[in-house]
């Protein structure tokens, strides 16, 4: 027990050293003294950009993560994520299809439909498991990959056709770079999801079980895997919708708490919460970093260091 | 006390259990064991509730499973099924906590606590309890199973082939830890088995199913006939008696080839030497 206060403690301690950095890192830099002046730019800058910036890559860090942990309990596999579920590239389909359904909609209508894809593109990928009742762990992301291409391949379709695929691209290219105090606040919609996972987290756990020891243990597994599957749409389409599609954090952030501390849910639920955005913020402040003054989209490095870690997953996966 | 009244249940158009009645009482250890394909499985699921029924009734303590409220029946009857594909890497206390879950809904209470501790106690897992499950041996992962059952404390416990995969030792372990949960704790325990004689030796009742039909459903030692057990699996058996027990020897004791075969070897043997 006091062993892993020690470790929260010193992860809590690192996601506030890498906030601090993330808050001074930039083109301009940001002088503490200046603040108190009540016309300071600098203040202006921090709230405008740098604040809201560091508040949405922690909320997205912990939100794709404990969406991630939460997959991978109701489909019980290690490789099933938001993005092995079809389920950003059906929330991409609903966006680019409210584009051209109903043109100059508002941004909220537009978010509402993304998600509603999202959930149903994720039901039906969990229904398409529940017929095919795979062992194999293998499988499971890969026919989740083909899935979200198909529904991927028929997004960019109706794009091009309605030549929206500029307006498109530029949604979901996943950075950070652009978010400022107008822009970001879609994503503390995610902050729900967050806040009931939490809350409901024991029967999420029961889940993790399989449907008949959770069945035995008078849980009704359909209820709680559709809520659950709602949850993970709700936190994916907001920050799809805020940051765009950033890769492999929902897979390989609940993995490496695995690694570290074993498959209770409540036990990771802590540290993927902690350890999602520790590591976005670090590949936010790297892609900010490489080649300042100018910045690379954070989708790509995430999507390099992601790769690697995924690798080292599959092999593990393979052994066990 | 589970009353099964008519009941059916078709896969397709293929028919597993047909016009089933009996009734399971309390307080005993029955065995449940037929032929493969004989429904044995399909009845323990659709008594614990993991599979539906088409027609008729089971009625655990006079309610039907269906009108039974989840967690009232949860705290009720527990099933285990037979392999437990589960990769998750918990600690053998964490899956005996989930046991508790119809208790206290996962906020473990300090009696709870004593509760798991005891049951660890119970199981001789007391040293295993921060072991990962993935890491048990066979016989020490059904026990770990098991103690999830105990620590559910229903009344009723069904276990659908508890002694799969095991050794001799460990079924023997896993047989005599059922026996003490209904002689010490006054459980109602269910097995599926396929082992006779272990059926033999430790339940208090057999029931025998054979193509869906109810076959047989009386004292352990009443089934455990030869013409009884000739006809449910379509073998001719021998039944001896040693030190007041019944054995069923099954194999080789009216093969004709077996025996040539013997001879075989031993001419062998002979000719070898």
């Amino acid at each position: 027990m006091k062993k892993a206060v020690g470790k929260y403690s010193i992860g809590l301690l690192l996601l506030l050293i890498l906030a601090y950095v993330s808050l001074f890192v930039g083109v301009s830099n940001l002088d503490l003294s200046a603040f108190s002046q009540s016309d300071s730019r600098d203040l202006e800058i921090l709230l405008a950009v740098r604040l809201p910036r560091t508040v949405s890559i922690i909320i997205a860090g912990a939100s794709l993560s404990l969406s991630g942990l939460l997959a991978q309990h109701i489909t019980q596999n290690r490789f099933a994520s938001p993005e092995t579920m079809g389920t950003f590239a059906a929330g991409r389909l609903g966006l680019i299809l409210s584009i051209f359904l109903f043109p100059g909609s508002a941004i909220l209508s537009r978010s509402f439909f993304a998600f509603l894809f999202s959930l149903l593109g994720t039901f039906l990928f969990i229904k398409i498991l529940d017929s095919i009742r795979l062992k194999n762990s293998m499988l499971v992301p890969v026919i989740g990959i083909i899935f979200g291409n198909i529904i991927q391949a028929l997004g960019s379709y109706i794009a091009i056709n309605q030549d929206i695929a500029q307006e498109v691209n530029a949604w979901f290219q996943g950075s950070f770079s652009s978010l400022h105090s107008q822009n970001f606040q879609l994503i503390l919609v995610s902050l729900l999801a967050l806040g009931f996972i939490i809350l409901g987290s024991h029967y999420f756990a029961v889940l993790g079980l399989g449907r008949d020891i959770a069945t035995d243990l008078g849980v009704s597994f359909e209820k709680i895997r559709l809520i659950s599957i709602a949850l993970i749409a709700l936190a994916s389409s907001a920050v799809l919708l805020t940051v765009g599609n950033i890769p492999f954090v929902g897979i390989v952030i609940p993995n490496l708490a695995a690694f570290l501390q074993g498959d209770h849910f409540q036990k990771n639920m802590g540290a993927v919460l902690l350890l999602g955005p520790i590591f976005l913020l670090f590949c936010d402040i790297l892609a900010r970093l490489i080649i300042a003054p100018y910045e690379i989209p954070v989708s790509i490095i995430v999507g390099v260091i992601g790769a690697g870690m995924f690798i080292f997953i599959l092999l593990r996966g393979e052994r066990a | 006390m589970i009353e099964v009244k008519n009941l059916n249940k078709n896969f397709k158009s293929k028919k597993i259990i047909q016009d089933l009645s009996l009734t399971i009482q309390e307080n005993q250890l029955t065995s449940l064991i037929g032929p493969n394909g004989a429904g044995k499985s399909t009845l323990l699921n659709m008594i614990g509730r993991l599979c539906p029924y088409d027609s008729g009734q089971i009625l655990i303590d006079g309610i039907e499973v269906e009108g039974w409220e989840s967690t009232e029946l949860a705290k009720k009857l527990s099933i285990m099924k037979q392999s437990n594909p589960l990769g998750l890497q918990i600690s053998v206390r964490e899956l005996m906590a989930f046991g508790r879950f119809p208790h206290s809904k996962g906020r473990l209470t300090k009696q709870d606590q004593e509760i798991i501790d005891e049951s660890l106690d119970y199981l001789s897992l007391s040293d295993l309890q921060d072991k990962k499950i993935t890491e048990l041996s066979g016989g020490q992962l059904q026990r770990a199973f098991i103690g999830m059952v105990i620590c559910q404390d229903t009344k009723y416990i069904l276990l659908d082939e508890p002694l799969n995969n095991l050794d001799i030792n460990h079924s023997i372990g896993i047989m005599n830890l059922l026996r003490r949960l209904v002689d010490e704790k006054g459980k109602t325990v269910v097995v599926v088995m396929h082992d006779i004689n272990y059926a033999s030796q430790f339940s208090d009742r057999i029931i025998a199913m054979k193509d869906g039909k109810l076959f047989a459903n009386d004292d352990a030692n009443d089934v455990f006939q030869k013409d009884i057990v000739d006809d449910l699996f379509d073998i001719d058996v021998e039944i001896i008696e040693y030190n007041l027990r019944k054995y069923c020897i099954y194999y080789g004791n009216d093969c004709e080839e077996c025996l040539n075969n013997t001879e075989d070897v031993k001419t062998f043997h002979q000719a070898t030497n």
